[in-house]
Protein backbone atom coordinates (compact mmCIF):
# COMPACT_ATOMS: atom_id res chain seq x y z
CA UNK A 1 0.00 0.00 0.00
CA UNK A 2 1.82 2.62 -0.97
CA UNK A 3 0.28 5.54 0.58
CA UNK A 4 1.74 4.66 3.74
CA UNK A 5 5.40 5.50 3.17
CA UNK A 6 4.50 8.52 1.57
CA UNK A 7 2.67 9.42 5.03
CA UNK A 8 5.10 8.56 7.46
CA UNK A 9 7.74 11.39 5.35
CA UNK A 10 4.86 14.01 5.62
CA UNK A 11 4.78 14.05 8.83
CA UNK A 12 8.18 14.75 9.05
CA UNK A 13 7.16 18.05 7.38
CA UNK A 14 4.40 19.68 7.62
CA UNK A 15 1.97 17.85 9.68
CA UNK A 16 -1.89 18.91 11.20
CA UNK A 17 -1.46 16.06 13.24
CA UNK A 18 1.42 14.86 15.23
CA UNK A 19 0.91 11.16 15.10
CA UNK A 20 0.18 9.58 11.61
CA UNK A 21 -1.82 6.37 10.54
CA UNK A 22 0.20 4.00 9.57
CA UNK A 23 0.54 -0.44 9.51
CA UNK A 24 2.19 -2.17 12.10
CA UNK A 25 5.03 -3.54 9.12
CA UNK A 26 5.24 -0.36 7.92
CA UNK A 27 6.12 1.25 11.45
CA UNK A 28 9.30 -1.01 12.16
CA UNK A 29 10.85 -0.14 9.00
CA UNK A 30 10.28 2.93 9.65
CA UNK A 31 11.72 2.84 12.78
CA UNK A 32 14.98 0.70 12.03
CA UNK A 33 15.72 3.71 9.14
CA UNK A 34 15.32 6.27 11.56
CA UNK A 35 16.91 4.44 14.17
CA UNK A 36 19.96 4.20 11.35
CA UNK A 37 19.44 0.92 9.88
CA UNK A 38 20.87 1.49 6.22
CA UNK A 39 21.34 -2.37 5.41
CA UNK A 40 17.90 -4.77 5.01
CA UNK A 41 18.27 -8.31 3.79
CA UNK A 42 15.48 -10.34 3.62
CA UNK A 43 13.00 -12.92 1.73
CA UNK A 44 9.39 -12.21 0.81
CA UNK A 45 6.54 -14.52 3.49
CA UNK A 46 3.41 -13.35 4.84
CA UNK A 47 2.27 -11.36 6.86
CA UNK A 48 5.14 -9.11 6.69
CA UNK A 49 5.86 -8.55 3.24
CA UNK A 50 5.09 -4.71 3.67
CA UNK A 51 8.58 -4.28 5.76
CA UNK A 52 10.44 -5.28 2.79
CA UNK A 53 7.91 -3.37 0.45
CA UNK A 54 8.75 -0.14 2.46
CA UNK A 55 12.48 -0.90 3.07
CA UNK A 56 13.23 -1.27 -0.62
CA UNK A 57 11.49 2.02 -1.54
CA UNK A 58 12.84 4.02 1.99
CA UNK A 59 16.56 2.91 1.38
CA UNK A 60 16.96 2.76 -2.28
CA UNK A 61 16.41 7.29 -1.78
CA UNK A 62 19.31 7.53 1.09
CA UNK A 63 22.55 8.18 0.57
CA UNK A 64 24.09 4.41 1.50
CA UNK A 65 21.03 2.91 1.49
CA UNK A 66 21.18 -1.08 0.94
CA UNK A 67 18.08 -3.31 0.28
CA UNK A 68 18.69 -6.90 -1.02
CA UNK A 69 15.87 -9.41 -1.53
CA UNK A 70 18.32 -12.20 -1.28
CA UNK A 71 17.61 -15.64 -3.21
CA UNK A 72 16.26 -17.30 -0.22
CA UNK A 73 16.11 -16.84 3.78
CA UNK A 74 19.87 -18.45 4.67
CA UNK A 75 21.04 -16.28 2.19
CA UNK A 76 19.89 -12.94 4.17
CA UNK A 77 20.49 -13.87 7.26
CA UNK A 78 24.58 -14.57 6.21
CA UNK A 79 24.32 -10.92 4.57
CA UNK A 80 23.03 -9.26 7.82
CA UNK A 81 26.30 -11.08 9.32
CA UNK A 82 28.46 -9.09 6.41
CA UNK A 83 27.08 -5.93 7.27
CA UNK A 84 27.12 -6.00 10.89
CA UNK A 85 30.76 -7.10 10.77
CA UNK A 86 31.65 -3.41 8.51
CA UNK A 87 30.11 -1.61 11.41
CA UNK A 88 26.09 -1.17 9.68
CA UNK A 89 23.18 -1.00 11.66
CA UNK A 90 21.09 -4.01 9.54
CA UNK A 91 17.88 -5.60 10.19
CA UNK A 92 16.31 -8.75 8.55
CA UNK A 93 13.03 -9.52 8.96
CA UNK A 94 10.58 -13.10 8.55
CA UNK A 95 7.43 -14.86 9.58
CA UNK A 96 8.08 -18.36 11.59
CA UNK A 97 8.74 -20.65 8.88
CA UNK A 98 11.74 -18.38 7.20
CA UNK A 99 13.01 -17.26 11.16
CA UNK A 100 13.46 -21.42 11.20
CA UNK A 101 15.89 -20.97 8.22
CA UNK A 102 17.54 -18.31 9.52
CA UNK A 103 18.66 -19.73 12.80
CA UNK A 104 21.88 -20.78 11.88
CA UNK A 105 22.59 -17.25 10.88
CA UNK A 106 21.51 -16.09 14.58
CA UNK A 107 23.78 -18.91 15.91
CA UNK A 108 27.06 -17.46 14.10
CA UNK A 109 25.66 -14.02 14.91
CA UNK A 110 25.39 -14.71 18.87
CA UNK A 111 28.82 -16.48 18.66
CA UNK A 112 30.53 -13.81 16.38
CA UNK A 113 28.93 -11.40 18.87
CA UNK A 114 27.31 -9.49 16.01
CA UNK A 115 24.60 -6.52 16.70
CA UNK A 116 21.56 -7.43 14.40
CA UNK A 117 17.75 -7.06 14.27
CA UNK A 118 15.42 -9.83 13.78
CA UNK A 119 11.87 -9.29 13.12
CA UNK A 120 9.36 -12.20 13.15
CA UNK A 121 5.47 -11.61 12.27
CA UNK A 122 4.61 -14.85 13.49
CA UNK A 123 1.98 -16.64 11.58
CA UNK A 124 0.12 -20.29 12.76
CA UNK A 125 2.24 -23.53 12.78
CA UNK A 126 3.80 -25.95 12.77
CA UNK A 127 5.25 -26.52 8.87
CA UNK A 128 3.77 -24.03 6.66
CA UNK A 129 0.82 -23.21 8.93
CA UNK A 130 -0.93 -20.33 7.51
CA UNK A 131 -1.04 -16.50 7.40
CA UNK A 132 -2.97 -15.81 10.51
CA UNK A 133 -1.94 -14.16 13.56
CA UNK A 134 -0.70 -16.78 15.88
CA UNK A 135 2.23 -17.01 18.82
CA UNK A 136 3.04 -20.25 18.01
CA UNK A 137 7.00 -18.73 17.79
CA UNK A 138 7.60 -18.22 21.43
CA UNK A 139 9.91 -21.54 22.03
CA UNK A 140 11.67 -20.54 18.46
CA UNK A 141 12.18 -17.10 19.85
CA UNK A 142 13.20 -17.23 23.23
CA UNK A 143 14.92 -21.14 23.22
CA UNK A 144 16.44 -20.55 19.33
CA UNK A 145 16.32 -22.97 17.15
CA UNK A 146 20.05 -22.74 16.45
CA UNK A 147 22.85 -24.43 17.83
CA UNK A 148 25.02 -23.97 20.76
CA UNK A 149 25.11 -22.21 23.87
CA UNK A 150 23.67 -18.46 23.06
CA UNK A 151 20.60 -16.42 24.14
CA UNK A 152 19.15 -13.74 22.23
CA UNK A 153 17.18 -10.63 23.90
CA UNK A 154 14.00 -11.04 22.88
CA UNK A 155 11.04 -7.80 22.75
CA UNK A 156 7.49 -8.53 22.49
CA UNK A 157 5.56 -5.31 21.42
CA UNK A 158 1.31 -4.94 21.50
CA UNK A 159 0.93 -1.87 19.85
CA UNK A 160 1.85 0.38 16.47
CA UNK A 161 3.45 2.44 19.18
CA UNK A 162 5.74 0.14 20.68
CA UNK A 163 6.56 -1.20 17.25
CA UNK A 164 8.00 2.11 17.03
CA UNK A 165 9.92 2.35 20.06
CA UNK A 166 10.93 -1.30 20.39
CA UNK A 167 12.62 -1.34 17.14
CA UNK A 168 14.48 2.42 18.27
CA UNK A 169 15.73 -0.20 21.46
CA UNK A 170 16.23 -3.00 19.82
CA UNK A 171 19.29 -1.25 17.74
CA UNK A 172 20.65 0.18 20.75
CA UNK A 173 20.37 -3.04 22.76
CA UNK A 174 22.07 -5.14 19.80
CA UNK A 175 24.74 -2.50 19.71
CA UNK A 176 24.98 -1.90 22.99
CA UNK A 177 25.80 -5.80 23.71
CA UNK A 178 27.25 -6.90 20.86
CA UNK A 179 24.42 -9.24 20.14
CA UNK A 180 21.28 -9.97 18.19
CA UNK A 181 17.85 -8.88 18.93
CA UNK A 182 14.27 -10.45 17.88
CA UNK A 183 11.51 -7.96 17.86
CA UNK A 184 8.42 -10.94 18.03
CA UNK A 185 5.01 -9.49 16.55
CA UNK A 186 2.04 -11.59 15.05
CA UNK A 187 0.48 -11.24 11.97
CA UNK A 188 -2.02 -9.14 13.44
CA UNK A 189 0.96 -6.25 14.99
CA UNK A 190 1.78 -6.64 11.29
CA UNK A 191 -1.07 -5.63 9.67
CA UNK A 192 -3.07 -3.35 12.12
CA UNK A 193 -2.74 0.31 11.55
CA UNK A 194 -2.65 3.24 14.52
CA UNK A 195 -2.03 5.87 15.04
CA UNK A 196 1.63 6.17 15.99
CA UNK A 197 4.43 9.35 17.23
CA UNK A 198 8.15 8.61 15.35
CA UNK A 199 11.28 9.36 18.01
CA UNK A 200 12.98 12.13 15.53
CA UNK A 201 15.72 10.55 13.22
CA UNK A 202 19.46 9.82 14.67
CA UNK A 203 22.14 11.38 12.38
CA UNK A 204 24.19 8.22 11.43
CA UNK A 205 27.25 10.01 13.13
CA UNK A 206 25.99 9.96 16.08
CA UNK A 207 25.33 6.21 16.26
CA UNK A 208 28.22 4.52 18.76
CA UNK A 209 31.33 3.99 17.30
CA UNK A 210 32.36 0.52 16.91
CA UNK A 211 36.13 -0.15 17.23
CA UNK A 212 35.20 -4.37 16.67
CA UNK A 213 34.38 -4.12 12.56
CA UNK A 214 36.12 -4.52 10.10
CA UNK A 215 36.81 -1.58 8.44
CA UNK A 216 40.07 -2.03 6.30
CA UNK A 217 42.81 -2.22 8.33
CA UNK A 218 44.70 0.01 6.32
CA UNK A 219 47.20 1.92 9.16
CA UNK A 220 45.64 -0.06 12.12
CA UNK A 221 46.20 -3.55 13.19
CA UNK A 222 44.02 -6.05 11.71
CA UNK A 223 40.87 -7.04 13.93
CA UNK A 224 39.43 -10.46 14.03
CA UNK A 225 36.03 -11.73 14.10
CA UNK A 226 35.05 -15.26 14.05
CA UNK A 227 33.18 -18.13 15.51
CA UNK A 228 35.40 -20.97 14.78
CA UNK A 229 37.51 -21.66 18.15
CA UNK A 230 38.90 -25.04 18.17
CA UNK A 231 40.61 -25.29 21.42
CA UNK A 232 38.27 -26.48 23.93
CA UNK A 233 40.26 -24.14 26.95
CA UNK A 234 39.13 -21.05 24.62
CA UNK A 235 35.99 -21.95 23.46
CA UNK A 236 34.86 -22.30 27.13
CA UNK A 237 36.76 -18.91 27.53
CA UNK A 238 34.38 -17.47 25.00
CA UNK A 239 31.23 -19.12 26.27
CA UNK A 240 32.29 -17.83 29.57
CA UNK A 241 31.94 -14.32 28.39
CA UNK A 242 29.08 -15.13 26.30
CA UNK A 243 27.68 -15.84 29.64
CA UNK A 244 28.36 -12.94 31.80
CA UNK A 245 27.34 -10.74 28.80
CA UNK A 246 23.66 -12.71 28.58
CA UNK A 247 23.91 -12.44 32.73
CA UNK A 248 23.94 -8.57 32.41
CA UNK A 249 21.42 -8.51 29.98
CA UNK A 250 18.94 -10.46 32.71
CA UNK A 251 19.77 -8.23 35.38
CA UNK A 252 19.79 -4.91 33.64
CA UNK A 253 17.30 -5.26 30.70
CA UNK A 254 14.02 -6.56 31.94
CA UNK A 255 11.08 -5.10 30.81
CA UNK A 256 7.40 -5.78 32.10
CA UNK A 257 4.14 -4.19 32.95
CA UNK A 258 1.47 -4.85 35.25
CA UNK A 259 -2.33 -3.19 35.21
CA UNK A 260 -4.80 -3.35 37.85
CA UNK A 261 -2.41 -6.09 39.84
CA UNK A 262 -1.67 -4.00 43.49
CA UNK A 263 -4.76 -5.81 44.89
CA UNK A 264 -5.50 -8.55 42.50
CA UNK A 265 -5.91 -12.11 44.01
CA UNK A 266 -5.96 -13.41 40.33
CA UNK A 267 -3.53 -12.20 37.41
CA UNK A 268 -3.34 -12.77 34.00
CA UNK A 269 -0.23 -13.50 32.57
CA UNK A 270 0.24 -12.59 28.45
CA UNK A 271 2.17 -10.82 25.96
CA UNK A 272 1.92 -9.08 22.73
CA UNK A 273 -1.83 -9.71 20.91
CA UNK A 274 -2.79 -11.84 23.11
CA UNK A 275 -1.70 -9.04 26.07
CA UNK A 276 -4.01 -6.23 24.47
CA UNK A 277 -7.45 -9.07 24.33
CA UNK A 278 -6.55 -9.80 28.13
CA UNK A 279 -6.41 -6.14 29.44
CA UNK A 280 -9.63 -5.67 27.59
CA UNK A 281 -10.91 -8.73 29.45
CA UNK A 282 -9.63 -7.56 32.66
CA UNK A 283 -11.23 -4.26 32.22
CA UNK A 284 -14.66 -5.85 31.85
CA UNK A 285 -14.06 -8.50 34.93
CA UNK A 286 -13.04 -5.17 37.07
CA UNK A 287 -16.27 -3.46 36.53
CA UNK A 288 -17.76 -6.76 38.00
CA UNK A 289 -15.83 -6.27 41.01
CA UNK A 290 -13.22 -9.05 40.14
CA UNK A 291 -10.11 -8.80 41.54
CA UNK A 292 -7.70 -9.49 38.78
CA UNK A 293 -4.51 -7.77 37.33
CA UNK A 294 -3.01 -8.36 34.00
CA UNK A 295 1.38 -8.60 33.96
CA UNK A 296 2.65 -8.13 30.58
CA UNK A 297 6.31 -9.92 29.66
CA UNK A 298 7.83 -7.32 27.28
CA UNK A 299 10.85 -8.84 27.33
CA UNK A 300 10.19 -12.23 26.91
CA UNK A 301 13.99 -13.05 27.37
CA UNK A 302 14.97 -12.38 29.93
CA UNK A 303 11.77 -13.60 31.49
CA UNK A 304 10.54 -10.87 34.38
CA UNK A 305 11.14 -14.65 36.61
CA UNK A 306 11.78 -12.46 39.93
CA UNK A 307 8.78 -10.30 39.27
CA UNK A 308 6.41 -13.24 38.99
CA UNK A 309 8.15 -14.52 41.87
CA UNK A 310 7.19 -11.63 43.72
CA UNK A 311 3.93 -11.38 42.90
CA UNK A 312 3.44 -15.35 43.98
CA UNK A 313 3.63 -14.35 47.71
CA UNK A 314 0.44 -11.95 47.57
CA UNK A 315 -1.16 -14.11 44.69
CA UNK A 316 -1.85 -17.90 44.46
CA UNK A 317 -3.69 -17.75 41.09
CA UNK A 318 -2.64 -17.18 37.72
CA UNK A 319 -4.04 -17.51 33.86
CA UNK A 320 -1.79 -17.46 31.30
CA UNK A 321 -3.61 -16.89 28.27
CA UNK A 322 -1.78 -17.80 24.61
CA UNK A 323 -2.51 -17.79 21.35
CA UNK A 324 -0.38 -21.09 20.64
CA UNK A 325 -0.85 -24.22 22.73
CA UNK A 326 1.24 -23.25 25.78
CA UNK A 327 4.68 -22.08 25.22
CA UNK A 328 5.59 -18.87 27.59
CA UNK A 329 3.19 -20.40 30.03
CA UNK A 330 6.64 -23.24 30.98
CA UNK A 331 8.24 -19.63 31.73
CA UNK A 332 5.55 -18.95 34.32
CA UNK A 333 5.79 -22.15 35.92
CA UNK A 334 9.68 -21.63 36.46
CA UNK A 335 9.02 -18.46 37.87
CA UNK A 336 6.73 -19.30 40.34
CA UNK A 337 8.83 -22.39 41.43
CA UNK A 338 5.69 -23.85 42.43
CA UNK A 339 4.64 -20.96 44.28
CA UNK A 340 0.88 -20.42 42.36
CA UNK A 341 -1.65 -22.14 40.59
CA UNK A 342 -1.49 -21.98 37.26
CA UNK A 343 -4.08 -22.22 34.51
CA UNK A 344 -3.38 -21.87 30.82
CA UNK A 345 -6.06 -20.40 28.13
CA UNK A 346 -4.37 -20.86 24.60
CA UNK A 347 -6.10 -20.58 21.19
CA UNK A 348 -3.83 -21.30 18.45
CA UNK A 349 -3.81 -21.79 14.48
CA UNK A 350 -4.92 -18.11 13.73
CA UNK A 351 -7.62 -17.48 16.07
CA UNK A 352 -7.91 -14.28 17.79
CA UNK A 353 -10.47 -14.49 20.39
CA UNK A 354 -12.44 -11.72 21.59
CA UNK A 355 -12.35 -10.14 25.26
CA UNK A 356 -15.41 -11.40 26.21
CA UNK A 357 -14.70 -14.64 25.20
CA UNK A 358 -11.01 -14.19 27.85
CA UNK A 359 -12.86 -12.69 30.31
CA UNK A 360 -15.45 -15.46 30.28
CA UNK A 361 -12.68 -17.81 31.21
CA UNK A 362 -11.56 -15.45 33.74
CA UNK A 363 -14.68 -15.57 35.72
CA UNK A 364 -15.17 -18.68 35.66
CA UNK A 365 -11.68 -19.40 36.86
CA UNK A 366 -12.11 -16.84 39.81
CA UNK A 367 -15.13 -18.77 41.47
CA UNK A 368 -14.08 -22.35 40.60
CA UNK A 369 -10.93 -21.24 43.04
CA UNK A 370 -13.58 -19.53 45.26
CA UNK A 371 -12.48 -15.85 45.13
CA UNK A 372 -15.34 -14.32 44.26
CA UNK B 1 -18.27 5.34 22.89
CA UNK B 2 -16.77 2.25 20.73
CA UNK B 3 -17.73 1.79 17.76
CA UNK B 4 -16.93 -1.02 15.20
CA UNK B 5 -17.64 -0.55 11.54
CA UNK B 6 -16.40 -2.93 8.49
CA UNK B 7 -16.22 -1.99 5.11
CA UNK B 8 -16.23 -4.68 2.52
CA UNK B 9 -16.28 -5.62 -1.48
CA UNK B 10 -14.05 -6.89 -4.39
CA UNK B 11 -10.42 -5.98 -3.89
CA UNK B 12 -9.87 -2.17 -6.21
CA UNK B 13 -13.39 -0.74 -5.16
CA UNK B 14 -11.71 1.39 -3.01
CA UNK B 15 -12.60 -0.62 0.42
CA UNK B 16 -9.07 -0.70 2.21
CA UNK B 17 -8.85 3.00 1.17
CA UNK B 18 -12.17 3.59 2.60
CA UNK B 19 -11.10 1.82 6.32
CA UNK B 20 -7.90 4.42 6.44
CA UNK B 21 -9.29 7.35 5.69
CA UNK B 22 -12.31 6.96 8.34
CA UNK B 23 -9.56 5.81 10.71
CA UNK B 24 -7.72 8.95 9.82
CA UNK B 25 -10.12 11.48 10.37
CA UNK B 26 -10.46 9.75 14.17
CA UNK B 27 -7.30 9.99 14.55
CA UNK B 28 -7.46 13.47 13.69
CA UNK B 29 -10.72 14.19 16.12
CA UNK B 30 -8.17 12.67 19.04
CA UNK B 31 -9.98 9.19 19.01
CA UNK B 32 -8.32 6.07 19.86
CA UNK B 33 -8.11 3.99 16.39
CA UNK B 34 -7.34 0.84 14.99
CA UNK B 35 -7.62 0.01 11.45
CA UNK B 36 -7.22 -3.95 10.54
CA UNK B 37 -7.45 -4.28 6.61
CA UNK B 38 -7.70 -8.30 5.53
CA UNK B 39 -5.12 -9.76 3.85
CA UNK B 40 -5.11 -12.81 1.89
CA UNK B 41 -2.78 -15.20 -0.18
CA UNK B 42 -3.62 -12.95 -3.23
CA UNK B 43 -1.61 -10.80 -4.92
CA UNK B 44 -5.07 -8.61 -6.06
CA UNK B 45 -8.21 -8.89 -6.47
CA UNK B 46 -10.63 -11.38 -4.21
CA UNK B 47 -12.60 -9.69 -1.43
CA UNK B 48 -11.41 -7.10 0.29
CA UNK B 49 -12.73 -5.94 4.10
CA UNK B 50 -10.81 -3.46 6.32
CA UNK B 51 -12.46 -3.38 10.22
CA UNK B 52 -12.13 0.11 12.12
CA UNK B 53 -12.64 1.10 15.81
CA UNK B 54 -13.39 4.45 17.09
CA UNK B 55 -13.06 4.62 20.89
CA UNK B 56 -12.72 7.04 23.46
CA UNK B 57 -11.16 4.23 25.22
CA UNK B 58 -7.94 2.06 24.39
CA UNK B 59 -9.07 -0.60 21.98
CA UNK B 60 -8.58 -4.32 23.37
CA UNK B 61 -8.58 -5.82 20.40
CA UNK B 62 -9.35 -4.54 16.16
CA UNK B 63 -10.87 -7.54 15.10
CA UNK B 64 -14.95 -6.41 15.25
CA UNK B 65 -17.23 -9.16 15.79
CA UNK B 66 -20.38 -8.19 15.75
CA UNK B 67 -19.98 -4.66 13.96
CA UNK B 68 -22.00 -1.65 14.70
CA UNK B 69 -22.03 -0.31 10.87
CA UNK B 70 -21.05 -2.16 7.93
CA UNK B 71 -20.04 -0.51 4.52
CA UNK B 72 -20.77 -3.44 2.09
CA UNK B 73 -19.81 -2.92 -1.90
CA UNK B 74 -20.77 -6.08 -3.50
CA UNK B 75 -22.97 -9.30 -3.42
CA UNK B 76 -20.55 -11.51 -1.53
CA UNK B 77 -20.28 -8.43 1.16
CA UNK B 78 -23.55 -8.66 2.09
CA UNK B 79 -24.27 -12.40 1.82
CA UNK B 80 -21.20 -12.69 5.16
CA UNK B 81 -21.80 -10.06 7.01
CA UNK B 82 -25.55 -9.24 7.24
CA UNK B 83 -25.86 -11.15 9.63
CA UNK B 84 -23.00 -10.31 11.99
CA UNK B 85 -24.05 -6.88 12.83
CA UNK B 86 -24.94 -6.19 16.20
CA UNK B 87 -29.03 -6.05 16.86
CA UNK B 88 -29.64 -2.10 16.43
CA UNK B 89 -27.24 -1.77 14.01
CA UNK B 90 -26.28 -0.08 10.31
CA UNK B 91 -26.56 -1.55 7.32
CA UNK B 92 -25.19 0.54 3.95
CA UNK B 93 -25.40 -1.01 0.95
CA UNK B 94 -24.29 -0.49 -2.31
CA UNK B 95 -27.66 -0.51 -4.08
CA UNK B 96 -25.80 -0.47 -7.98
CA UNK B 97 -24.06 -3.98 -7.11
CA UNK B 98 -26.23 -5.43 -4.81
CA UNK B 99 -29.48 -7.45 -5.92
CA UNK B 100 -30.81 -8.52 -2.29
CA UNK B 101 -31.96 -7.73 0.56
CA UNK B 102 -31.18 -8.70 4.28
CA UNK B 103 -34.69 -10.35 5.97
CA UNK B 104 -33.44 -8.87 8.88
CA UNK B 105 -35.81 -6.67 10.67
CA UNK B 106 -33.71 -5.51 13.63
CA UNK B 107 -31.23 -3.38 11.56
CA UNK B 108 -31.74 -0.31 9.65
CA UNK B 109 -30.76 -0.13 5.86
CA UNK B 110 -29.60 2.71 3.54
CA UNK B 111 -29.30 2.21 -0.22
CA UNK B 112 -26.85 3.89 -1.72
CA UNK B 113 -26.57 3.28 -5.44
CA UNK B 114 -22.76 3.98 -5.89
CA UNK B 115 -21.84 3.36 -9.14
CA UNK B 116 -25.01 5.45 -10.46
CA UNK B 117 -24.08 8.00 -8.78
CA UNK B 118 -20.54 8.27 -9.46
CA UNK B 119 -21.22 8.37 -13.26
CA UNK B 120 -21.76 12.13 -13.93
CA UNK B 121 -17.86 12.91 -12.15
CA UNK B 122 -16.30 10.64 -15.45
CA UNK B 123 -14.62 8.95 -12.72
CA UNK B 124 -15.79 5.79 -11.45
CA UNK B 125 -12.95 5.07 -9.02
CA UNK B 126 -14.25 7.03 -6.60
CA UNK B 127 -17.12 5.25 -5.88
CA UNK B 128 -16.05 4.85 -2.44
CA UNK B 129 -15.48 8.24 -1.69
CA UNK B 130 -19.27 8.69 -2.88
CA UNK B 131 -19.88 6.06 -0.11
CA UNK B 132 -17.95 7.00 2.45
CA UNK B 133 -19.87 10.60 2.08
CA UNK B 134 -22.92 8.58 2.66
CA UNK B 135 -21.43 6.63 5.58
CA UNK B 136 -20.38 10.08 7.25
CA UNK B 137 -23.32 11.31 7.19
CA UNK B 138 -25.68 9.03 8.61
CA UNK B 139 -22.67 7.47 11.22
CA UNK B 140 -21.87 10.92 12.48
CA UNK B 141 -18.51 9.22 13.58
CA UNK B 142 -16.13 11.83 12.12
CA UNK B 143 -17.23 15.09 11.00
CA UNK B 144 -17.42 16.09 6.89
CA UNK B 145 -14.74 19.28 7.80
CA UNK B 146 -12.65 16.59 9.22
CA UNK B 147 -12.43 14.30 5.93
CA UNK B 148 -12.00 17.09 3.99
CA UNK B 149 -8.52 17.78 5.70
CA UNK B 150 -7.63 14.10 5.65
CA UNK B 151 -8.04 13.82 2.19
CA UNK B 152 -6.35 16.54 1.58
CA UNK B 153 -3.42 15.64 3.68
CA UNK B 154 -3.79 11.98 1.93
CA UNK B 155 -4.00 12.91 -1.71
CA UNK B 156 -1.62 16.30 -1.95
CA UNK B 157 1.41 14.91 -2.28
CA UNK B 158 0.20 11.86 -4.67
CA UNK B 159 -2.13 13.48 -6.99
CA UNK B 160 -3.48 16.95 -6.33
CA UNK B 161 -6.32 16.40 -8.80
CA UNK B 162 -7.65 13.67 -6.74
CA UNK B 163 -8.07 16.12 -3.53
CA UNK B 164 -10.65 17.80 -5.93
CA UNK B 165 -12.39 14.87 -7.66
CA UNK B 166 -12.12 13.01 -3.87
CA UNK B 167 -14.24 15.82 -1.83
CA UNK B 168 -16.73 16.04 -5.03
CA UNK B 169 -17.83 12.71 -4.71
CA UNK B 170 -17.82 12.77 -1.07
CA UNK B 171 -20.11 15.09 -1.09
CA UNK B 172 -22.07 13.48 -3.90
CA UNK B 173 -22.50 10.87 -1.02
CA UNK B 174 -23.14 13.33 1.76
CA UNK B 175 -26.07 15.00 -0.08
CA UNK B 176 -27.39 12.06 -1.28
CA UNK B 177 -28.70 11.10 1.69
CA UNK B 178 -31.07 14.30 2.50
CA UNK B 179 -30.41 16.93 4.65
Amino acid sequence: MAFAPFHARRSQSRSTVPKVLMRGNHVVAEAAVRAGCRFYFGYPITPQNEIPEYMSERLSKIEGGVFIQAESEIASIHMVIGASMAGGRVMTSSSGPGISLKQEGISFLSGLELPAVIVNMSRGGPGLGNIAPAQSDYFQATRGGGHGDYRTIVLAPNSGQELADLTFEAFDLADKYRTPVVILGDGMLGQMMEPVEFRPEIPIKKLPHKDWALTGAKGRPSRFIRSLILDPGEEEEHNWKLMRKYEKIAREELRWEAFAADDAKMLVVAFGTAARIAKGAVKRVREQGLKVGLIRPISLWPFPFKALRDFSKKVKHFIVFEMNMGQMVEDVRLALEGGGEVHFYGRPGGIVPTPLEVSRVITSQYYQKRLG
Amino acid sequence: MFIKTIFSGFGGQGVIMMGYLLATAGMYEQKNVTCLPSYGAEVRGGTANCTVVISTEEIASPVASEPDFAVLMNNPALLFYQNQVQSGGTLFLNSSMIDSRPVRGDIEIYEIPVNDLVKPLGEERVGNMVMLGAFIKKSALVSLDTMHRVLKDTFTNRNPAMVKLNRQALLVGYDFLGP
